[in-house]
């Protein structure tokens, strides 16, 4: 299977690279230019599309409407019956290689330049041609049955003649035709959703198809459809649909949906069905096609695989060029000595009368060279290369080191063509969250009305389960490592204080889009490891909160802290967008029930009871509140909220973001969630020992078997925190949640509003029941409130400093009470915002600022991101292997460099420079300074290298064209960089920076949408497939599942794809110059006239098929050094960063090598034969014959490694040559004019002077390299030779010799930093956490990634 | 009551295909690779790491090897007694002077001159008689390529029509040539005899062989008079010309024995066996050891090759030899091998001897070198 997809991606890229992106970008044609004039949108028609029903009452403009719109049926592949044979020829002679046999084939048609016979010429372009077709061939037929399966796949469509749904085709759905689709159907083109079964009009689509994303996304019926549920049939469905013309963008779809009550309703993102979605969870659907086939955006969003050229490949290319000079010095000469020598020829028996002039034969005579010498130039190389690649890819994704367990993935190869770009990374950049760490969020400790609870149960707990893995690993370096990094000291230079942004909320995720950051594992590996369920609560608050319920609590103080821990948890609870579910149905959503048979309470209700102090049970309830509320808060208010949250955030502008943060700062800097007055009376605290299941209904899913799944992991760690402490989120509906507190059963919670996150505002607010005024409403409580808000949050901003110091996420939790007027306003001008089609998200940002002040803070929560493991050793093994480490994130500056210490980034040795900086004046200025300072710090001794700290702001100026070359030079001599807070286009500047300026391979990793660009810029881009969506892995060169395999994947596979490919490609240049030499040497005695010594069919095969496959072989399979010294001696990579295997010089060498051997294995035989009777094809046949041997000898010197399967193909060719030839001179009696091999090699190989001279030729032109290389590995090896020695050492002094290499190592490193001023490894004892960090943590925020 | 009413489904159903599955493996089964040992990367390999320590013994073996080959070879090439005598007439007081100046293709009288040569040694064994010429480059593309290889193999209808490769010696007269082409047409044609002079004066006409120079593949395989076994080639060849620079048509070329007539004619074979090198000898004829044993074949003594000059080369500065010689198991005299063969032996035995100093001073620091890394 996984072959069947490189070949074809493979194939892709070999055809497709000139020809755009093949089938998948299907044309972007514009279909609705013919539209008739329906509206007066006239002049947008060409880029709208309107759609109407097809079996609707405009039938007659239908056909009108919906000319340009694609079918449903799909074709992907390239080519139908007919055109196979033109189009696949047309798209092979895409390629340039094919051209140059095209040419020499057409060449050798001119008779006056003809040098073999006209079929041999065709043949290496015939056997390409055909290779390639077939390959091609059975790829396309395997496309079109898969397009069959696809196609006829059943739908239920509504059929105009039978006026009912039947089943039919999915290839034949149109646009404008009304699908019905059941539960656990895949959607079969992109429709709007008209009805949907469920009662609120929604319903729940899987996008695991799609995106990977296996999270449910719930999909909203079109607002205020004028016909509903059974009436809606196409006969009545009047409206008219506009909207955008396809597009690949998944998370927008813009349009609006005109009512013959001409009145307009607008459509968005989460009207829209996917093709290739699931419906889940929801009996019938029923939608309008709008975009069928290619035009879907699943289809559009089907790009081909991605096309890089690699380093080595850019390199070659050069020495191919090289080989054309050579090739055409070699004619020239030909050329040259061919007129001078005609011109002194008098007239002789064995000259054929011509006329033409010397000159001109001469000219003739250069063409006919270039089609004898056409193997100089490698274009079997690019082939092999190919191939090579695949073999490569083939062992890197079968390497079970890469497989993952949990997710069940291996590794993934989406870019084939730059493997050994693996092996020369000199810059990793690389992301913190979900990349160095495990976007695992677990719940670590909180903060409620400025009291700390500082969970120490939890911290234990875990700290036991990173014993357990350190057990494992054998080391240990996460919390505790942390926690004692502060010992570390810091000399920072910050040169503007003030500017310092109070951005706060963990920022990894800016910039993502709305649907990105949803978990894509499998829900039993993401959200149900007892490590991020179970929460130990805290002693102190599980007292207050049984304290709640003792019949002594009726001080009003106390009451008030409680209030705020109620609120607190309720807050917890509510805030978020988690989906409960219950294991053993596993898509079953949990939801509330419509109308509630058991006892619920409102918040009204517990509010209300909440005035009447003291009473501290409800046994007896009020019936549930839905009917008697008076708030007319209706679906439809919910259903723009939810509008709202889908419209896809603004991209984040550094301005944007900056403003209204600074602003907030002067309140207090409250990341909020906006709750409208969550009061509830605590109920009687039964203590944390009761069972939680007996009180809930009957027939409800056991607390503990609710499964959460969440777009963000901090959300799930919240819910399972806030279950700790039993206040449970048992489910939830569109326009309720269902919460279960201490005490009081379940509890159901209207929602008003979601403001959801987004990486502008880093805040996500949830309005719920807005019900009770009075207790917020006095003046005299909000002064109380004021002095209490500010001690809290004086109390709370420490701990929070705290927090990020110990490297912990912080959320703030604040509430907000609103007065049902103050709402009223909002809404209108919320709902104005939402509808409004200019500038919406300005406006809808606008609008959510405005409710999200003056919040009132709750407290703050804490949350744990562990490291992946073995993520220290991997950056300590890549920064021994001389590979700078920069991490790119959007967190806050203390977080970043606590993760930084705790993956050993940062070594206690090192000297921390912080750049913080407020204007580019500054900036400048701080620049230089810390270049000053790593100078003179680089004289003297002791520091191991400095790391900087630069902020987002810092960045921006440092990017900025008289900048940056400041800020390279200053990094280049850090060892590491740290830029916190960054966007993801700065990210991406970075690299590009660096990639540019610097010349280096540079490789990205990450694995959000934030690191795309990253990902994308970089020379190697690496996704990683964990929590976080696919847009990383989508966009990526390769996808792995953990951090630590980027170890083995650049250490090992990196340095052995660099080197293998690096030697088969010297090889070949060495093989190809090599063997043509032999057939210009000839050319001296045979009167420059372009005779061969040998038959023309070996000549071709000889590169064709005698020595193809030991290259092949050479380049898949060779290993310098075994894959354990690799990983345990990282310094061997720096070999390939420096090219070491292919170095200019090593090709000259090998070309002068090349020239040597052919020089030997021409003259040997020519001495030997000279003077006798030797005719032309027996004195070619030793030649010939020593020629494979020497070349296939060459390549056992050169081998590092020789299998049996080395040995086969070695002996395999050597066999297949000789009997070929024999074979040949036995059977060819007419065949092969003028160079008939008849009796030729039978007759030579039964001669003891052809072995004799075979001999003494193969070992004469070995001789030099054999003694190079034993010179070499003895007077002066290599650190890779030294490795591989220690290869064959027994296990015990494999162990000893590696100590001993890796003490030297860091000795030499030592007197290397006394002698090399470049290099930076400087020891500065001390260094200091910087006192503005603590000013940066200031703001920090709420949930949502 | 809970619980939904809504329809339970499979894990499983999340992966069937999509439009978008292409590329994608939705398949539920393990994706574990493999962990065998050629997946892996672990076949066991044998290393070779060349350096002094491992390598000279292969040098020491080399050298061992070759220095007696090379003594063996040389010894031979030695025994072979080889003589050559130049008859191309350049010289004034060459015998041949006067028919190398008058002669020319077009000439039609044949001009004979005798070159008289001594014998210092005898010939034991089987004495080879070769013609070489000098400067004639046989092997240009162009020559090469000139003959038609159906029409010699008997093909009928090339040779009715040859083969356009045959231009522009494919037609004269409007009738084609037998045997076409540049190789045929320049056939070496001067006649070589040889005498032994008594020391009595009297000259003995020594027995020249003139079958069995041809490969014997050439002669039963790849040259075939065309219809097959009918002896009359007059008739088969009729309607075909001779080619140009010849003086009798190919059926004429040994008109006594017809095994050796036509194109299966053996002098006609061994030319168009184009040389590989523009200085080339052929074999001519065959001088067959004494059955009695007793005498050489050449005994030592005076003898006079009889020339019929009939081939030019002074037009492009060639020359014409005779070479007599005796033959080993590795072909003519040739001292060039065997002293190769001694020098690469003893160049590696030299080696052999650094590599051993080399080793000496350095095997050891090679064994402890990551210290100096």
């Amino acid at each position: 299977m996984e072959r069947i997809h490189w070949v074809r991606h493979r194939w892709q890229q070999l055809v497709a690279t000139e020809s755009g992106r093949g089938r998948y970008s299907a044309p972007a044609a514009l279909p609705t230019k013919s539209s008739p004039v329906l509206h007066n949108t006239q002049q947008l028609t060409g880029k709208r599309r309107t759609v109407i029903a097809r079996h609707g009452p405009y039938q007659h403009e239908y056909h009108s409407i919906s000319k340009g719109c694609q079918g449903n049926g799909i074709r992907t592949t390239k080519y139908s019956l007919l055109s196979f044979i033109p189009m696949n020829l047309f798209q092979q002679f895409h390629r340039v290689a094919n051209l140059y046999f095209l040419f020499l084939v057409m060449l050798n048609w001119i008779p006056v330049v003809e040098a073999f016979q006209k079929e041999i010429t065709m043949i290496p372009l015939v056997v390409v041609l055909i290779v390639i077709a077939i390959k091609d061939a059975l790829e396309d037929y395997r496309r079109y049955r898969f397009d069959q399966k696809v196609n006829n796949n059943i739908a239920t469509v509504y059929s105009g003649k039978q006026q009912m749904y039947v089943d039919q085709c999915w290839q034949d759905v149109h646009v404008g035709d009304f699908v019905r689709l059941s539960c656990n159907e895949i959607i079969p083109a992109d429709m709007l959703l008209l009805y949907s079964s469920d009662p609120h009009g929604v319903c729940y689509i899987e996008t695991a198809n799609l995106d990977g994303e296996t999270n449910l996304k719930q999909r909203q019926v079109v607002r205020d459809l004028p016909q509903q549920g059974s009436e809606l049939t196409p006969e009545n469905f009047h409206s008219y649909i506009e909207c955008e013309n396809p597009n690949n963008d998944l998370s927008r779809f813009r349009g609006y949906m005109e009512y013959p009550s001409k009145a307009r309703v607008g459509l968005h993102n989460n009207n829209l069905l996917l093709r290739s979605c699931t419906i889940r969870n929801t009996e019938t659907v029923i939608g309008i096609v709008v975009y069928a086939g290619h035009e879907t955006k699943a289809m559009k969003n089907n790009s081909g695989p991605r096309y890089k050229r690699s380093k080595l490949e850019r390199r070659l290319n050069v020495d191919v060029l090289w080989s054309v000079v050579l090739l055409v010095i070699m004619c020239l000469t030909a050329a040259i000595g061919h007129g001078l020598w005609l011109r002194n020829q008098k007239e002789a028996s064995f000259l054929i009368p011509d006329t033409t002039s010397p000159a001109l034969s001469g000219f003739y005579l250069f063409w006919t060279m270039i089609i004898v010498l056409q193997v100089l130039i490698p274009i079997s190389l690019y082939v092999s290369i190919e191939i090579v690649k695949l073999g490569q890819i083939f062992f890197i994704q079968n390497d079970i080191d890469f497989y993952n367990e949990y997710l069940d993935s291996r590794i993934q190869c989406r870019a084939l063509n730059i493997t050994e770009d693996l092996g020369q990374i000199q810059y990793v950049f690389s992301d913190k969250t979900g990349t160095l760490t495990e976007n695992k969020m677990v719940f670590r400790r909180c903060t409620i009305a400025g009291v700390e609870y500082p969970h120490e149960e939890n911290a234990r707990r875990l700290e036991v389960y990173e014993q357990e893995e350190d057990e494992a690993k054998g080391r240990s370096h996460t919390l505790k490592s942390r926690a004692s990094a502060k010992s570390l000291s810091c000399k920072s230079l910050s040169c503007n204080r003030s500017s310092v942004s109070l951005h706060t909320l963990t920022g990894h995720s800016e910039g993502e889009g709305e649907e990105s950051p949803s978990p894509i594992l499998p829900r039993h590996s993401a959200f149900s490891s007892p490590m991020e369920k179970d929460v130990v609560p805290d002693p102190l608050l599980v007292q207050k909160l049984n304290c709640l319920s003792s019949p002594l609590f009726l001080l009003r103080d106390a009451s008030m802290e409680l209030t705020y821990i109620v609120d607190f948890f309720m807050a917890l609870a509510i805030c978020n967008t988690v989906v409960v579910s219950s294991p053993n149905q596993p898509r079953h959503v949990v939801q509330v029930p419509e109308v509630s048979c058991t006892p619920l309470k409102s918040l009204e209700d517990i509010k209300m009871l909440f005035q009447r102090f003291g009473l501290p049970r409800f046994s007896t309830l009020s019936p549930p509140h839905t009917t008697k509320s008076p708030r007319s808060f209706t679906r439809r208010l919910f259903a723009r909220g939810k509008a709202a949250s889908f419209t896809p955030s603004p991209s984040p502008t550094p301005t944007k973001r900056g403003q209204p943060h600074e602003e907030e700062g002067e309140h207090g800097s409250w990341k909020g969630e906006e709750d409208k007055m969550l009061h509830l009376n605590p109920g009687a605290w039964s203590g944390l020992e009761n069972s939680n299941g007996a009180q809930g209904p009957p027939g409800e899913p056991r607390a503990d078997e609710l499964i959460y799944e969440a777009e963000s992991p901090d959300e799930a760690a919240l819910v399972h925190m806030a279950r700790a402490y039993r206040c449970t989120l048992q489910g939830r509906s569109l326009e309720r949640l269902l919460v279960e507190l201490p005490g009081m059963g379940s509890m159901a919670v209207r929602l008003l509003h979601i403001l959801p996150f987004d990486s502008t505002r880093k805040r996500m607010s949830v309005g719920a029941d807005s019900v009770i005024m009075d207790l917020a409403e006095s003046p005299k409580g909000a002064e109380q409130s004021d002095g209490r808000q500010g001690h809290i949050r004086e109390q709370t901003q420490k701990h929070l400093d705290n927090y990020a110091r110990e490297g912990l996420r912080t959320l703030c939790i604040a509430k907000k009470v609103l007065e049902e007027e103050e709402y009223e306003v909002w809404l209108k001008r919320q709902a104005f915002a939402e509808t409004s089609i200019e500038n919406r998200e300005e406006l809808l940002l606008e609008s959510a600022q405005r409710l999200e002040t003056n919040l009132t803070l709750l407290g703050a929560t804490g949350i744990v991101d562990r490291l992946q493991e073995e993520v220290p050793e991997t950056i300590e093994a890549l920064q021994r292997a001389g590979v700078k480490v920069w991490v790119l994130t959007g967190d806050k500056q203390e977080t970043a460099i606590n993760i930084a210490c705790a993956c050993k980034l940062l070594r206690s040795t090192d000297q921390l420079l912080t750049a913080n900086c407020g204007s580019k004046e500054a900036c400048k200025a701080l620049l230089l300074e810390l270049r000053a300072e790593v100078e003179s710090g680089e004289a003297a001794e002791g520091t191991s290298g400095f790391t900087l700290v630069v902020d987002g702001r810092t960045l921006d100026f440092a990017l900025q064209e008289d900048l940056k070359g400041d800020f390279l030079e200053l990094s280049r001599r850090c060892r590491a960089v740290i830029c916190c807070r960054s966007t993801p286009l700065q990210k991406s500047q970075v690299v590009r920076l660096v990639r540019d300026q610097l010349r280096v391979m540079t490789l990205a990793i990450g694995d959000g949408a934030n690191d795309v660009s990253m990902i994308q810029v970089a020379d190697v881009g690496i996704g990683i497939s964990g929590q976080e969506g696919m847009q990383a892995v989508m966009s990526s060169d390769f996808a792995i599942s953990r951090f630590k395999h980027l170890r083995k994947l650049l250490l090992v596979h990196g340095h052995w794809c660099y080197t293998r490919l690096a030697n088969m490609i010297l090889y070949f240049f060495y093989k190809n110059v090599m063997y043509v030499n032999l057939l210009f040497w000839y050319q001296f005695f045979c009167g420059f006239s372009g005779s061969v010594m040998t038959n023309s069919w070996v000549l071709i095969f000889f590169n064709l098929l005698f020595t193809s496959a030991p290259p092949l072989l050479y380049g898949i399979l060779d290993k310098d050094v075994s894959a354990d010294t690799l990983i345990k001696l990282p310094e061997l990579y720096k070999s390939g960063q420096y090219s070491k295997a292919y170095l200019p010089s090593t090709f000259w060498l090998t070309m002068l090598d090349a020239l040597y051997q052919s020089l030997v294995c021409f003259f040997v035989p020519y001495l030997a034969y000279a003077g006798s009777d030797v005719d032309m094809l027996s004195f070619g046949s030793p030649i010939n014959a020593s020629a494979l041997l020497i070349i296939l000898l060459h390549q056992v010197i050169e081998s590092h490694t020789l299998t049996w399967l080395h040995a086969l193909v070695l002996v395999g060719s050597a066999l297949f040559y000789f009997s070929f030839t024999l074979v040949f001179s036995v059977v060819c009696v007419t065949c092969s004019p003028p160079t008939n091999p008849l009796g030729v090699d039978k007759l030579q190989m039964s001669q003891p002077l052809f072995y004799g001279v075979c001999a003494l030729t193969t070992v004469l032109a070995l001789l030099p390299r054999f003694l190079f290389h034993a010179l070499r590995n003895s007077i002066s090896p290599s650190d890779t030779l030294k490795a591989a020695l220690m290869d064959q050492f027994n296990p015990d002094d494999y162990c000893r010799k590696m100590q001993r290499w890796n003490q030297t190592q860091a000795q030499s490193k030592a007197r290397g930093l006394v002698i090399n001023v470049e290099d930076s490894d400087i020891k500065i004892p001390d260094f200091i956490l910087p006192k503005e960090l603590k000013e940066c943590s200031a703001a920090t925020g709420s949930v949502l990634s | 009551m809970m619980a939904s009413n809504y329809n339970a489904s499979k894990e499983e159903d999340g992966h069937q295909p999509g439009a978008m599955g292409h590329g994608g493996a939705g398949t539920v089964k393990n994706k574990k690779p493999d962990n065998t040992a050629f997946k892996q990367q672990r076949l066991p390999a044998w290393q070779p790491i060349l350096t002094a320590g491992t390598v000279l013994p292969a040098f020491f073996v080399i050298g061992l090897i070759f220095i007696p080959i090379g003594i063996g070879l040389f010894v031979t090439s030695n025994n072979i007694k080889e003589l050559e005598i130049d008859y191309t007439g350049v010289d004034m007081s060459s015998p041949c002077y006067n028919c190398s100046q008058s002669y020319s293709w077009n000439s039609t009288k044949p001009c004979t001159c005798s070159v008289p040569f001594s014998l210092d040694q005898p010939f034991e064994s089987n004495v080879f008689m070769y013609y070489g010429l000098s400067n004639f480059y046989q092997n240009h593309r162009r020559y090469v390529k000139s003959r038609d290889d159906s029409q010699l193999n008997g093909d009928k209808t090339s040779l009715k029509s040859p083969s356009k490769e045959c231009e522009p010696y494919r037609t004269s007269d409007n009738k084609p040539i037998a045997p076409c082409g540049a190789i045929a047409n320049s056939l070496f044609n001067d006649t070589l005899e040889l005498y032994y002079i008594d020391p009595n004066g009297s000259r003995t006409a020594i027995p020249l062989v003139k079958k069995g120079i041809a490969w014997w593949t050439d002669k039963h395989v790849k040259f075939r008079n065309p219809g097959g076994n009918n002896d009359n080639l007059t008739v088969v060849f009729q309607g075909t010309s001779k080619p140009v620079n010849w003086r009798k048509p190919v059926y004429e070329l040994d008109p006594l024995d017809p095994d050796n007539n036509g194109f299966i004619n053996e002098d006609f074979i061994v030319w168009m066996r184009t040389a590989a090198l523009p200085t080339f000898r052929k074999l001519y004829r065959i001088i067959h050891k004494k059955p009695n044993n007793m005498t050489p074949t050449l005994p030592r003594g005076e003898y006079i090759l009889e020339v019929t000059y009939n081939y030019p080369v002074r037009s492009f500065e060639g020359r014409k030899r005779i070479i007599l010689s005796t033959i080993s198991w590795m072909g003519g005299k040739n001292p060039f091998l065997g002293i190769a063969y001694i020098t690469v032996g003893s160049v590696c035995f030299f080696l052999g001897i650094i590599l051993l100093i080399i080793h000496h001073k350095y095997g050891n620091r090679n064994n402890s070198a990551e210290i100096h890394s």
